[in-house]
């Protein structure tokens, strides 16, 4: 393929993508960042000439829901098309070679693009018991992690198990689970979370790194243009929050009027992502549309953080079985320290002894 | 440690030790209290003392006319606090769940109006005792502390349920984080007198009645 085949406006022209068509991805997706107008064109026209950009995508301890919510949108759009347009030089789970070829083409794309491709990394990497839990190629997630990472220009974590460490984190953590950032602290990271996180998303902060670089991160490494709100902040059930109208039950009249699901459990306050305003399957709904609460996937140790059908201000380790206990010691140690007070002044009267005057040393008059 | 790992900390273990240590605290105060030896009386008795006992514990929860800006401000306090901790929806979700039992809220813009007023009404207590000589005498760094401890719940949770200041997560995380540190605070200081203003009073009144001091 020719230097200039290899530009991302041939490509869009091989789908049938006009340039109308293409300017409103952009302003879509400079808008979906809180870029301003004008970047909607500088986007445009530097990813119309950005060239193939080679990525290594490592998959770890994971459930490919992260692969399977980038590659399988119902139709063919712009956002897959993007994903279609970088050089995957390497995915482990996509791999059409396998074995030692597969691990040869990754260390060719290290080896070409030294310094330049960026590593997508999905799953968590497991790190007890020197890493045995999971392994590619005889090379353990953690080695082949080092590695990779080593040359990689930025590290994009795509998931909440690269991100935080998710699911295989959860207690009691039997492979040692932690995330990319647990373990790669030199290099530029990016943190896509979700349990998948949402396509345009992911796509969209492509795109950036491809003509800004990397785009303004919080301090949970998250993109602010997609992580800088709240679910409950953008929900459209949120006006039922703020005048007390909450569904009690997942049938009740409340439930079908679409009031708020604090009760039933949404985590939306707590929960940063964009579901309430990019939504899912091409812009059709996102789960509290459907009438479920959010479980704040996104989130690190969302798995751990209570049930997710009990609302937020409950605590999540049920502080009343060990009251019952604390009653019984208090009352044992007090009413312990109540008699031993007794005792000590019952002591104290019994050795009572008038002293006299004399006693102390003076003179009786 | 993040702000996400700090709400759940609070929610989990930080709950689990301040309700132990509240519980088990109160409870060895209580009992050690009552079962305390009584001096003896050194006179005839002029009554049983139970009326008495019965009779101090409304009097003194009825307001007086004497110092009435200050409990006129205590009172506000007191029921707004009584309001805000029992009726905001998510704290009756917290008492259902602990509990079992389910009550119901208000609206949020009543909590709100309590909040406010509870919150002026501590700000007043605060600066009235500060501009009192007499009554700066008698304050002890503790009683400051009491203070403190008690106004950062109503403030760290007016600020959560607005977005002001700090990200939502961290707000509500120092707000239960607050709470705790207020339930660790009770059976070790004056606030013990959330469970004891009871008994307190009703022994003074049964005392004097015993005695035949007015009161």
């Amino acid at each position: 393929m020719s230097e200039k085949k290899q530009q991302l406006a041939d490509e869009l022209e091989r789908h049938g993508i006009t340039r109308r068509t293409f300017l409103k991805f952009c302003t879509s997706m400079a808008s979906a960042m809180a870029l301003p107008p004008t970047a909607a064109l500088a986007m445009a026209e530097t990813l119309a000439t950005v060239q193939r950009q080679s990525v290594i995508w490592l998959s770890f301890q994971e459930c490919t829901g992260c692969t399977e919510a980038i590659t399988r949108s119902h139709k063919p759009t712009l956002e897959n098309l993007i994903f279609d347009f970088i050089s995957l030089d390497y995915h482990h789970t996509l791999q059409a070679a396998s074995g030692s070829a597969a691990e040869l083409a990754r260390e060719q794309a290290m080896h070409a693009h030294k310094g330049k491709y960026i590593l997508i990394v999905d799953g968590s990497i497991p790190i007890k018991d020197g890493g045995v839990y999971s392994t590619i190629a005889g090379m353990t997630n953690l080695d082949m992690l080092q590695q990779v990472a080593k040359d990689a220009a930025a590290i994009v974590a795509i998931g909440t198990c690269a991100a935080y460490g998710g699911l295989p984190k959860a207690a009691p953590n039997p492979t040692g689970a932690v995330s990319v950032s647990d373990i790669i602290d030199d290099k530029p990271i990016i943190n896509i979370p979700g349990c998948p996180p949402i396509p345009v998303v992911m796509t969209g902060v492509l795109a950036h790194i491809l003509t800004f670089g990397i785009p303004e991160l919080d301090d949970l490494k998250r993109p602010k243009s997609f992580y800088g709100d709240t679910i409950h902040d953008r929900c459209y059930r949120r006006p039922f929050y703020d005048r007390g109208l909450f569904a009690k039950s997942f049938d009740d009249e409340g439930a079908r009027k679409g009031w708020c699901l604090y009760e039933l459990g949404c985590k939306g306050p707590v929960v940063h992502n964009a579901c309430a305003t990019v939504k899912w399957n091409n812009g059709t709904s996102f789960p509290i549309q459907s009438g479920h609460g959010c479980i704040g996937c996104s989130e690190p140790d969302f798995w751990d953080a209570g049930s997710f059908y009990k609302a937020l201000s409950t605590g999540t380790d049920n502080p009343g079985k060990w009251a019952g206990v604390a009653l019984a010691a208090g009352a044992a140690v007090g009413l312990a320290s109540g008699y031993l007070n007794r005792a000590n002044k019952e002591e104290a009267e019994r050795v009572h002894k008038e002293v006299t005057l004399k006693d102390m040393g003076g003179k009786n008059e | 440690m993040n702000e996400v790992e700090l709400l759940n900390w609070a929610r989990s273990t930080g709950l689990t030790y301040a309700t132990i240590f509240m519980v088990l605290g109160l409870t060895l105060r209580v009992f050690e209290i009552l079962s305390l030896k009584r001096p003896g009386e050194l006179a005839e008795t002029r009554s049983d003392g139970v009326r008495d006992g019965w009779m101090m514990i409304l009097k003194r929860s009825l307001p007086e006319v004497r110092h009435w800006r200050y409990i006129t401000a205590s009172y506000i306090f007191h029921i707004g606090l009584l309001v805000v901790v029992f009726f905001f929806t998510p704290h009756t979700h917290f008492f259902r769940d602990v509990f079992g039992v389910f009550w119901g809220g208000f609206p949020n813009y009543i909590i709100d109006f309590f909040t406010v007023l509870s919150i002026a009404a501590l700000l007043y207590t605060l600066v009235a005792r500060f501009y009192d000589p007499a009554r700066r005498i008698l304050t002890k760094v503790s009683d400051y502390l009491a203070w403190l401890v008690t106004f950062l719940p109503f403030v760290t949770g007016y600020m959560a349920y607005h977005r002001l200041g700090i990200d939502y997560t961290t707000m509500l995380a120092l707000h239960i984080l607050s709470v705790e540190v207020l339930m660790v605070a009770i059976p070790i200081s004056k606030l013990t007198h959330v469970v004891t203003f009871a008994m307190a009073r009703w022994y003074t009144g049964s005392n004097n009645g015993r005695k035949g001091i007015q009161s």
